[in-house]
């Protein structure tokens, strides 16, 4: 009985404590915030951590080059535990706040819930509105028949990344093998891969086409021994994790001679993960890698990596989130206000510059950023290398934002003020 | 796992004494005014996140409660709960399209049913199969079908949408009262008014014969059989009957979010309902209802505030498992005979004395854990460490010493303490048996 | 012929990978009738240590130190832990497992942060082994096959052959008479967590490598245990291990025989193409659905019995 009082009393000081002691910092002066919503705690908390770092960089950054309006942003993170429902109950605290600005990187299914919620959202509170920032959700439906006026993703989808790997592969290439994981953004890039390999490399012939289950598969040999059976000379999978490492070190290790065209290879904890078995095999679609602003020669460039490294020990990679801050920057100086209406409208059409000087376009027709892509290969020569594995990205095709313009079936709805 | 079940008694539910009546009736006046304390006067609207977080606990009583009546009522041990309120959620969501087109005209008052009604037939199928077992055949059978289902939910993209799940308008101008339902203060009072529905009908089934049976199947089977019932008929309709009640959450939750995906049918939500469930006690009828609201602010409240509020939420599980394993509701039912004998003033100052090395043991435990995390993690995602409003320097020494010092002085102050208010706890119950013997 | 060939071997491997997992949780499952949700949990540290021990002292001290630290974590839990909420019931143990998860998770995160570890396979086992119709078997997998097969040999042993086998089994069902002659009764029960744990651990180390050493390899590695533990039976080591290589076998043959519902009518009519759930259900090929397998076999076999494979009790 004695205990049984004693931990009453302390969980229920446990739960009040957390709630009184760990208050949020309360900004006291005036800034722009930004609510962020993503992964931060269970076992996918590392895409938001990673996304995180990112934004804290990239925040210090645009604050430093004046901000909008005088003011400067402010990032307000919630945590989504990969819940759309989560998601939903933060969007409501970000309009609560009256912050009109909601970001969100991971996860489609959350994605998709956050488009339709805002949408509502915006048609229910005219007078509270609220722009949905899609820094990473990559199902290209979600500008194709899923675009909403209130979204903007500013990020390449999948169609576009599809497209550039197609493009970056070798002429000598005869056979390749499909692997995606079993789930609308490897679905989508499964379809994506065949369509654009279908339009722009027809003698190329697909020899398998597999998906598999997310994050279940223990042991690839079975798979493997199919990819040998058919002869394949690459794969193109949109594996990431433990699924994209696993299937590669299985199929390294059975002495297959393939190359590996991936779309995520880059992500954190990638480099890490594949280490030294990559090298040469291994290819990434990215939106920027550490070693872009050498190969290019631009001093701007060196300097914002090089002051990310100082104090980083995984690659700066999304550069896209850079443009995002400048655009909206831009949009609102534009706009002269922070008001949703009046920055969505100044967000269309937006064209910035990144460090290197190339193009970020938001396209209005379908609130999809333009970017420039590159297809780096996974070697051991070059000048900084990712997560101290020793080897690094090397870009293998560049690709420019105005050469990605794929069309679009989005009908988007306008909403007339 | 028998044992298990038979090792923890279910407090015969109350005669509906006037104090009982009256705490319901209170709770009912207090989830009708709590959207009120947090108007916003100054912009003449409510407070859109306190709504949902308290529109999410309404349907997480509904939902803990129903897995009461599996695990507190008929001692069994279900992993796939969530199944039912998930399709319950998906049939609502669907079945509001319909409204919407015309080809399913029922009011949106009613939507609940429907769910219920996919609940109860989905609850049925599966509860056909899983309830020709008990104990950890039971268990494993439905952690099996929870798991098909979740990912047939991700597979099969007609019904369930796949990873985007399926979405509807709420706003489908088919109202009994003439409500458009576009404001979440209507949804709220729709939620307020199944929960309180939902409750009374599961309180009552508990005065059931089938109630009692299914106490009477969980505490000895074999008797049970003995007397002439059936144990797996029992285990049947009781199954059946928690899935309807499962199910009228998913269709709240679908109609609050307009939107249900596969994680509304996966593990984590099955698992949360033993979470809420145990938390709050599963001997009482209402302990339920007392862990749903706690886990419902735990996960949207404290999250906010740390990203380490699963540790908390473990830690206060393996205390609670630990040291209550009657669940919240069964610390306030313990202190009911000491209430009746008016001697609740006796243990005033013993709590206070075991409050005040408590209080400095959770902070000790709080500050090192939150410490810790933002070195390792915090930090570099550009944050800065506040407590009580003060930026803290990890770098220091100071902050970490406190949080250790307290951990260490509070865990033996509180030890020597809850010696002293065990005594009194003794003396005073001890006081009361005599008491009672003498009468 | 290649193919099944291939594939059976495959499947062993995988099977035997599944035994490591599941051998350590069958003994505590079936000694003390803790389901150990956090079993993957402490595989999930077993991993990390591993890593570290291995970062400092190498691979073969890893294999050894970590599952003798996961084993005293294991022991830890089970005399402040466990033991306290023993009399509780069964449901109460399972649910102190179930806050552990929780607690592991984050703190794993907090103290090695979120990235995946480098934790590799020691350049003395990275060869191929043999190499069969083309393709090499890597000498880690052939290391891996060894020590579980070591694993099942040594607790079998353990188990039947050895006076403290006996005790263990005799305290099993008859705890107060084993008690009454004089042995203690709670300290085998620690010493069976114990001993669990540290063959969780084990499967740490070997996993770790294999797999990847990362916050989230203990949800993914999460129910399949169960699975296994329940569909070979309680009590039964054999049952387990049989279970382990069925499992194995069916999730290969699945990905290599790649048929869907409608393939199999095809001989009797033509399915025809419909775009509806049914449509759907009908198509989906056999290999993405194999994971699921195991989830479908376990409760076919739990209706029709529901002691498990070779089970001594009902579970």
């Amino acid at each position: 009985m004695v205990r049984r009082l004693l931990s009453i009393t302390t969980l229920a000081l446990a739960a009040s404590l957390g709630a009184a002691c760990l208050g949020p910092a309360q900004a006291a002066e005036d800034t722009i915030k930004i609510g962020y919503v993503d992964p931060l705690s269970g076992a996918f908390a590392q895409q938001g951590d990673a996304s995180l770092k990112h934004f804290a960089y990239l925040f210090e950054r645009i604050n430093a080059e004046g901000g909008a309006l005088g003011k400067k942003f402010e990032i307000v993170p919630y945590d989504s535990k990969l819940q759309p429902a989560e998601a939903l109950i933060a969007l409501k605290s970000i309009t609560d706040q009256n912050i009109p600005f909601i970001m969100h990187c991971a996860g489609s299914n959350v994605a998709a819930a956050l488009i339709d919620g805002v949408s509502k959202h915006n048609a229910r509170n005219p007078n509270n509105r609220v722009i949905y920032l899609n820094c990473g959700a990559l199902a290209s439906d979600l500008t194709n028949d899923q675009c909403d006026f209130w979204h903007f993703r500013f990020d390449a989808n999948t169609g576009m990344r599809a497209e550039t790997l197609v493009r970056s592969l070798p002429k000598t290439l005869q056979s390749v093998y499909l692997i995606n994981q079993d789930y609308l953004f490897g679905q989508t890039l499964q379809k994506e891969t065949k369509l654009y390999l279908a339009k722009l490399r027809p003698d190329i012939k697909i020899v398998g086409e597999e998906l598999i289950p997310l994050g279940r598969v223990k042991d690839f040999s079975p798979y493997i021994s199919k990819v040998k059976a058919s002869g394949a000379q690459a794969m193109i999978t949109g594996n990431w994790g433990p699924d994209l490492n696993l299937m590669m070190k299985t199929s390294v290790e059975a002495g297959l001679d393939l190359s590996y065209y991936t779309y995520l290879a880059h992500v954190v904890g990638g480099a890490t993960s594949v280490g030294a078995m990559g090298e040469n095999r291994l290819f990434t679609v990215t939106e920027f890698h550490p070693n872009v602003p050498s190969e290019q020669k631009s001093a701007a460039g060196e300097e914002f990596v090089a002051k990310w490294r100082a104090s980083h020990d995984f690659d700066l990679f999304q550069m896209n989130n850079y443009a995002l801050l400048k655009m909206l920057a831009s949009a609102i100086n534009k706009a002269g206000s922070t008001d949703a209406y009046k920055v969505a409208l100044a967000l269309e059409g937006q064209t910035v510059k990144d460090p290197m000087g190339h193009d970020y376009i938001m396209r209005k027709e379908d609130h999809q950023m333009l970017e420039p892509l590159y297809a780096a290969q996974f070697v051991k020569d070059v000048k900084y290398d990712s997560e101290k594995t020793g080897f690094g990205w090397k870009t293998v095709t560049a690709v420019e934002a105005a050469d990605l313009a794929q069309p679009t079936t989005c009908k988007m709805k306008r909403p007339a003020s | 796992m028998s044992d298990a079940a038979r090792s923890i008694p279910m407090a015969t539910p109350r005669r509906a004494g006037s104090a009982m009546t009256w705490l319901w009736v209170l709770g009912l006046v207090l989830a009708i005014a709590l959207p009120w304390c947090f108007y916003d006067f100054a912009k003449a609207r409510h407070s859109g996140f306190m709504i949902s977080m308290f529109s999410q606990a309404g349907m997480m009583i509904i939902f803990a409660l129903s897995y009461n009546m599996l695990m507190g009522q008929a001692g069994l041990l279900s992993f796939c709960h969530a199944v039912f309120f998930g399709f319950g959620g998906y049939v609502v969501i669907h079945a509001l399209t319909g409204a919407s087109n015309g080809s399913f005209p029922i009011p949106m008052e009613l939507m609940p049913l429907a769910g219920g009604l996919a609940g109860l037939i989905l609850a049925i199928i599966f509860g056909y199969m899983a309830t020709k077992q008990r104990a950890t055949a039971f268990a494993m059978i439905t952690l099996g079908i929870g798991e098909l289902m979740a990912t047939a939910a991700l597979m099969f993209q007609h019904f369930f949408g796949g990873e985007g799940g399926i979405t509807s308008d709420r706003m489908i101008d088919r109202s009994l009262f003439g409500l458009s339902y576009a404001q979440s203060i209507e949804v709220y009072y729709l939620i307020v008014f199944w929960t309180m529905v939902s409750v009374i009908g599961m309180y009552f089934l508990t005065q059931t014969p089938l109630g009692r049976m299914a106490n009477a199947c969980r505490d000895n089977f074999e008797r049970a059989q003995f007397v002439g019932y059936d144990p797996k008929i029992v285990r049947f309709i009781q199954f059946a009957l928690s899935g309807l009640f499962a199910g009228m959450g998913g269709a709240l939750y679908a109609i609050a979010y307009e939107i249900v995906t596969f994680d509304s049918m996966a593990g984590p939500l099955s698992a949360n309902a033993l979470l809420m469930a145990y938390i709050g006690g599963t001997t009482v009828f209402g302990g339920p209802i007392l862990g749903a609201v706690l886990i419902t602010v735990l996960q949207s409240g404290v999250s906010l505030l740390s990203n380490s509020w699963l540790v908390y939420v473990g830690v206060l599980f393996i205390t609670m498992v630990t040291f209550v394993p009657e669940g919240l509701a069964g610390i306030i039912m313990a202190h009911g005979p000491i209430r009746k004998a008016g001697k609740l003033g006796k243990l005033a100052v013993p709590y206070v004395r075991i409050l005040v090395p408590g209080f400095i043991l959770v902070l000790g435990f709080v500050a090192l854990v939150e410490l810790v995390s933002f070195q390792t993690i915090g930090a570099a995602q550009g944050k800065k460490l506040v407590l009580f409003g003060n930026p803290i320097d990890i770098a220091s020494n100071i902050p970490w010493a406190v949080a250790i010092g307290g951990l260490i002085i509070g865990g033996i102050w509180l030890r020597f303490e809850s010696i002293v208010f065990g005594r009194v706890w003794d003396e005073i119950t001890a006081e009361l048996k005599r008491a009672e013997a003498r009468t | 012929m290649e193919i099944i060939l291939v594939s059976l071997l495959n499947g062993l491997v995988y099977g035997m990978l599944l035994f490591m997992l599941a051998s350590g949780l069958t003994l505590i499952f079936s000694m003390m009738g803790v389901l150990n949700f956090a079993h993957a949990s402490i595989y999930m540290i077993g991993a990390y240590l591993a890593f570290e021990v291995s970062r400092w002292f190498g691979f073969l001290p890893a294999l050894i130190l970590a599952p003798i630290l996961c084993g005293a974590i294991g022991a830890a839990i089970e005399i402040w832990g466990l033991r306290r909420v023993h009399h509780n019931g069964h449901i109460a143990e399972l649910l102190f497992t179930f806050g552990l998860v929780f607690i592991v998770q984050r703190g794993v995160q907090m103290i090695w942060g979120m990235l995946p570890m480098p934790y590799r396979v020691p350049s003395y086992l990275d060869f191929p082994l043999f190499t069969l119709y083309g393709a090499n078997f890597p000498a880690y997998r052939g290391f891996m096959l060894l020590i579980s097969a070591g694993m099942l040999l040594a607790i079998w042993l353990l188990l039947k052959k050895t006076r403290v086998g006996l005790i263990i089994q005799a305290a099993l069902t008859h705890p107060n008479m084993v008690s009454s002659l004089g042995h203690n009764v709670p300290m085998v029960f620690t010493g069976v967590f114990a001993g669990g744990c540290g063959l969780a651990g084990l499967a740490g180390v070997i996993g770790g490598n294999y797999l990847t050493t990362e916050s989230s390899m203990a949800d993914a590695m999460g129910p399949i245990v169960f699975v296994v533990v329940v569909f070979g039976g309680l009590g039964s080591l054999a049952g387990c291990f049989i279970a382990s290589i069925i499992m194995g076998m069916i999730q290969t043959f699945a990905v290599v025989f790649d048929y869907t519902i409608a393939d199999m009518f095809s001989p009797l009519f033509k399915v025809p193409e419909m775009d509806t759930l049914l449509g759907e259900i009908l198509t989906v090929p056999m290999s993405r659905i194999g994971p699921l397998l195991p989830y479908a076999l376990m409760i076919l076999i739990l209706l029709v019995r529901p002691r498990g494979l070779l089970g001594t009790r009902d579970t």
